[in-house]
C-alpha cells in the first residue's frame, strides 16, 4: 500500500516536470516564430532607415552593416525639399481626412439603413453591396474615366472635364462608391444589426425621429466600428494610387504618387546620377511619407484592436 | 393598377411600415452611386468589349464601331501573352489563398494570447497594411534584397566577396526531403511557400486583424467545457476554435481573393492596354474575362467552404 502510493506521487511529479519542460519549449517556439516573422516584416524598414541616414562614404564601405559610421540627416533635408514635404503632406492629409469623414458619414448611414429598416428588395440591394466588394474597380476603370472626362450629369449640364482634379474621388465617395466603400458599408451593417433594438424603441417612445435617433444615438454607440473604419479608410485612402492615377490627380495632392518620380527629380535638379545615392534619397522620402500615417495608427491602435473585436468586421 | 396597389398599401401602412419606408432615404446616396458608377459602368464595359473604340480627342468623346466577337477572338488566339498572364495570375491566387489563410489564422492564435509587448507585435503585423502603396512596395523590395546581403551587399559582391560561402544552401535540404520520400509536388508547393514568405506576410495584415477579432468573440465557456471534458490542446483547436472561426474564414477567403486579383498582372495588363496602347475594346475584354474567372473561383470556393461551415447561433 505504502509503496504504491510512493510510485503514484513520483509519477505525478514526473508528469508535472515533463509538462513544464514541454511548456517551456512550446513557449520558446512561439517566441521564435513571433520574433522571426516580425523581423521579416521590419527588416526592409530597418534597411531603409539605415540607408537613408548613411552618408555617401558609408554606402561604399563594405564593413558597414546596420550602424553607419557617419550618420547624417542630409538626405532627409533634400528629399523634403524636393517633395515640397510640408505643403504636399498638408494637402494630402487634408484630402485623406476629408474623404475619410465623408466615408464614415455615408457608409454608416447606408449600413444603418440596411440594418434597421425592412424595405422592399432589401436583400437584393444588399447583394449589390456584396457585388461592389467583390468586383474590383479595375474592371470598370474605363467607363469611370470616361464618365468623369465628360461629366455632364446625364446630359443635364454642359459637360465638364474633371480630369486632374480631386472632384471625381469626392463625388464617388459621397455617393458611397469610394475606395472600398462596400466593405465599410458591410462592417457598419453587421455592427448595427448586433445592437439591441430596445435603444431605438426607447428613443422612439421619447419622440425622437429616425434621423435624430441615427445621429445622436446609434452613431454614438457605433464607436468601435467608427474607429475600425476610420483606420482602414485613412490607410487605404492615403495609399491609394489607383484612383489617383485613373483620374490623373496631381502629384501635389497625392504624395504617394510623388515618391515615384523623386529619383528622377533628384537626378534632374541636383545632378545626382549615381543610382545608389538616388536610392538613399528615395528611402528618406518614403520614411517621411510613412511618418504621419504610422503616427495616426499608433494613436488609434489600442481602440482599433479592441474595436475590431466588437465591430461588425466579424460576421 | 400599380398605383392603386400602392394606395392600398399606404392606407394600410402601420407606424412601423411608414418608418421602414424612410430606410430608402438612408441608402439613397449609395443607391444612386451604385447605379451611376457600377451598373452603368459594367454595362458600358460589356458594350466596349464588342466594339472597336476610337477616342475623339477634339470633342473629348468617343466613337464605337461594332466589331462583334473580334476582340475576344484576338485576345484568345492572337494576343501573345494574355492567356499566359491570366493562367499565372489564377495559379498564384490558388496557391496563395490557402497559405495566407492558414498563416494568418496561426499568427492570430499566437497574437491572441496575453503576453508582454503584445501591442507592439500587433502593431508590427499591421505595418504591411500601412505601407502597401505601389511605389513604397517597390522600394521595400529593393531594401529587402539589400538587407539579405547587408546594406552594402551589392558593393561587396562586385568587390569579389564570396557571399555564397555564408549563404545557406537550400538545395541540400530539398534533396534530403526528396530522399525521405515526400511527394515532389507537395515539396514544390512547400518550397514555393517558403520562397514567397515575404509576399504572404505582407498580404496577411488585414486577415490577421479579422481572425484576432474572431477568436476574441468565441465564448470562453466553450473552452471551459472542453477543458473539463479533458480535451487536449490539439483537440480543442479542431473541435472548438476551428469550427468557431469557420464563418470568418469565408470572409477572409473572399477578401484575399479580391485583394490578390486587384494586384495581379492581368489587371496590370488590362490597364496598360487601355492607357498606353489605347486599345479600349481589348482592355475591356481582358477586364471582363478576368473578372468573370475570379467571380467563378469565388463562388466555387465560398460554396465549398459554406457547406462545411458550422454556424453557432
Amino acid at each position: 500500500m505504502k509503496v504504491k502510493r510512493e510510485i503514484f506521487t513520483n509519477e505525478l511529479d514526473r508528469k508535472v516536470f515533463l509538462g513544464q519542460v514541454t511548456e517551456f519549449f512550446v513557449t520558446l517556439l512561439k517566441v521564435a516564430i513571433l520574433v522571426g516573422v516580425s523581423y521579416v516584416i521590419i527588416s526592409p524598414i530597418i534597411g531603409m532607415i539605415v540607408s537613408s541616414i548613411a552618408s555617401t562614404e558609408d554606402i561604399y564601405n563594405p564593413m558597414m552593416f546596420i550602424l553607419p559610421e557617419n550618420p547624417s540627416l542630409e538626405k532627409y533635408s533634400l528629399a523634403a525639399l524636393r517633395l515640397d514635404y510640408v505643403k504636399t503632406m498638408g494637402r494630402d492629409l487634408l484630402y485623406t481626412i476629408t474623404l475619410t469623414i465623408i466615408q464614415l458619414l455615408v457608409c454608416s448611414m447606408v449600413g444603418y439603413g440596411f440594418a434597421r429598416f425592412n424595405f422592399r428588395f432589401k436583400n437584393l440591394l444588399f447583394a449589390c453591396v456584396v457585388i461592389m466588394i467583390v468586383i474590383p474597380p479595375h474592371t470598370i476603370m474605363l467607363p469611370l474615366y470616361m464618365t468623369f472626362k465628360n461629366f455632364d450629369l446625364f446630359g443635364l449640364i454642359p459637360s465638364i472635364n474633371m480630369m486632374s482634379t480631386v472632384k471625381p474621388v469626392y463625388i464617388m465617395t459621397a455617393l458611397g462608391c469610394g475606395v472600398r466603400s462596400g466593405l465599410y458599408i458591410y462592417i457598419f451593417n453587421q455592427f448595427f444589426r448586433g445592437l439591441p433594438k430596445e435603444i431605438e424603441e426607447a428613443a422612439f417612445v421619447d419622440g425622437a425621429g429616425v434621423w435624430y435617433t441615427y445621429f445622436r444615438i446609434m452613431l454614438v454607440n457605433a464607436m468601435p466600428s467608427v474607429i475600425t473604419v476610420t483606420v482602414f479608410s485613412l490607410v487605404w485612402q492615403f495609399n491609394d494610387v489607383f484612383y489617383a492615377n485613373l483620374f490623373l490627380i496631381s502629384e501635389d495632392v497625392v504624395i504617394s504618387k510623388k515618391i515615384g518620380s523623386l529619383a528622377a527629380v533628384i537626378a534632374n535638379q541636383d545632378k545626382i546620377l549615381n543610382v545608389k545615392i538616388q536610392e538613399q534619397y528615395v528611402n528618406a522620402g518614403i520614411i517621411l511619407i510613412l511618418l504621419p500615417i504610422v503616427m495616426i495608427y499608433l494613436l488609434l491602435q489600442k481602440q482599433f484592436m479592441e474595436g475590431a473585436e466588437r465591430s461588425g468586421i466579424v460576421g | 393598377m400599380a398605383e392603386g396597389a400602392e394606395k392600398k398599401v399606404k392606407k394600410k401602412a402601420t407606424l412601423l411600415q411608414r418608418r421602414d419606408r424612410k430606410g430608402y432615404l438612408f441608402i439613397l446616396p449609395w443607391l444612386v452611386g451604385f447605379i451611376v458608377f457600377y451598373v452603368r459602368s459594367i454595362i458600358q464595359t460589356i458594350q466596349f468589349s464588342f466594339n472597336t473604340l476610337t477616342m475623339d480627342a477634339g470633342v473629348g468623346g468617343y466613337a464605337l464601331s461594332w466589331a462583334g466577337l473580334e476582340n475576344y477572338r484576338y485576345a484568345f488566339t492572337v494576343h501573345p501573352t494574355f492567356k499566359q498572364i491570366l493562367t499565372t495570375s489564377v495559379m498564384d491566387m490558388v496557391i496563395d489563398v490557402p497559405l495566407i489563410i492558414f498563416f494568418s489564422l496561426f499568427m492570430a492564435m499566437l497574437l491572441n494570447k496575453e503576453f508582454k509587448g503584445r501591442g507592439l507585435v500587433r502593431a508590427i503585423f499591421f505595418l504591411p497594411v500601412l505601407m502597401n502603396a505601389g511605389a513604397i512596395t517597390a522600394a521595400l523590395d529593393l531594401s529587402a534584397t539589400m538587407m539579405n546581403g547587408g546594406v552594402s551587399g551589392e558593393v561587396a559582391e562586385t568587390a569579389g566577396a564570396a557571399s555564397d560561402a555564408v549563404a545557406f544552401s537550400l538545395d541540400y535540404l530539398i534533396d534530403m526531403f526528396v530522399s525521405i520520400g515526400i511527394p515532389a509536388k507537395l515539396l514544390d508547393y512547400m518550397v514555393s511557400a517558403v520562397e514567397r514568405i515575404n509576399d504572404i506576410i505582407r498580404a496577411s495584415g488585414v486577415q490577421i486583424v479579422i481572425f484576432i477579432a474572431a477568436l476574441q468573440s468565441i465564448p470562453s465557456s466553450l473552452y471551459e467545457v472542453a477543458k473539463i471534458e479533458g480535451a487536449t490542446t490539439y483537440e480543442t483547436f479542431w473541435k472548438v476554435t476551428f469550427p468557431m472561426v469557420m464563418p470568418h474564414i469565408i470572409t477572409n477567403v473572399v477578401y484575399t481573393i479580391v485583394d490578390s486579383y486587384s494586384t495581379s498582372d492581368v489587371v496590370e495588363l488590362a490597364s496598360s492596354t487601355a492607357f498606353t496602347n489605347f486599345n479600349y475594346g481589348l482592355s475591356a475584354v481582358f477586364s471582363l474575362v478576368s473578372a468573370v474567372v475570379t467571380c467563378a473561383i469565388l463562388v466555387v470556393v465560398v460554396n465549398f467552404i459554406q457547406k462545411r461551415t458550422f454556424y453557432y447561433t
